[in-house]
């Protein structure tokens, strides 16, 4: 799915006005801890759905070569975390539908986790 | 560990200052650039940065402050952080993924899931952490270099 047609399936707003809409995203991750973002946002290229705008999502972001970040919650970031996104080239978006109901429309257009189940933690 | 400090290619160390989230993320940002820049598979890369971004994250989170050192050798990356701060009380029950000390302000922060040394174990080839509780932490982890990573040490070094 191309990063446009994400947009406008969640009345999306881009962030980074410069970002290439045209971009490819396979996979997609949510999560509103750090350590849950490096964990199961396998695979370059994916889109992380988060509430999480502090700068330290764009350095994780970076760290796991993120396609880009859906804000949720019609969150938006400081400009500290924009302009570290910028020079990452790290596209951003925000959205006003609440986490679960943008992945709920993101699974049903064909969108699917990096990362679908994790073993038994507490065994 | 030992006996490998003849064949070291490249060591750099970087300051770490607890409690200071505005530039977390920074450290393991440059440790990234350092390998992408030396030629390192993507692999090599995405383990190495995951395992240092959660090492500088523990320091800024716990400690008052510390140094993370990254030495690349034919053989493999490592990568030795050392802390000064409240360190661990119980190392067993820390490795235990979704136990976390951290406090509100960490959490609010995205931090404390109780995920970062088991992100750590997992994306890395070996891993020692010892922790004397009140004074710090010294963390410790190789990443093993196979097939063409294994050359890349030696471009560099002629390069």
């Amino acid at each position: 799915m191309k990063l446009r047609e994400i947009r406008d399936l969640l009345d999306a707003e881009l962030i980074t006005e410069d970002a290439n809409l045209d971009k490819e995203i396979k996979y997609v991750n949510a999560a509103d801890l750090i350590s849950d973002v490096l964990a199961y946002s396998t695979g370059p290229g994916a889109l992380l759905v988060t509430g999480i705008v502090h700068p330290q999502v764009i350095y994780a972001a970076n760290t796991i070569e993120l396609g880009a970040i859906l804000f949720v919650r019609g969150k938006r970031p400081n400009e500290a975390t924009l302009q570290l996104a910028i020079e990452n080239k790290v596209p951003l978006l925000t959205t006003r539908y609440i986490m679960f109901e943008t992945c709920g429309r993101l699974y049903q257009s064909g969108m699917r986790a990096c990362f679908a189940k994790v073993k038994n933690v507490r065994d | 560990m030992s006996g490998t400090e003849n064949s070291i290619h490249f060591h750099e160390r970087f300051h770490i200052e607890g409690g200071n989230f505005t530039n977390a993320g920074a450290i393991s940002s440059r440790v990234k650039k350092i390998l992408k820049e030396a030629g390192f598979s993507s692999r090599v890369i995405r383990r190495t940065s995951i395992a240092t971004f959660e090492a500088e994250m523990n320091v800024i989170c716990y400690a008052s402050q510390g140094n993370l050192s990254l030495s690349i050798t034919p053989d493999f990356l490592k990568i030795v952080v050392e802390d000064e701060g409240i360190g661990i009380a119980d190392i067993e029950l820390a490795m235990q993924e979704g136990y976390s000390t951290a406090s509100e302000r960490i959490h609010e922060m995205g931090f404390g899931a109780g995920m970062g040394l088991s992100n750590i174990k997992n994306n890395t080839d070996g891993m020692i952490l010892t922790s004397k509780f009140g004074q710090g932490t010294h963390l410790e982890f190789l990443i093993s270099l196979e097939g063409e990573d294994r050359l890349v040490p030696l471009l560099n070094a002629e390069g």
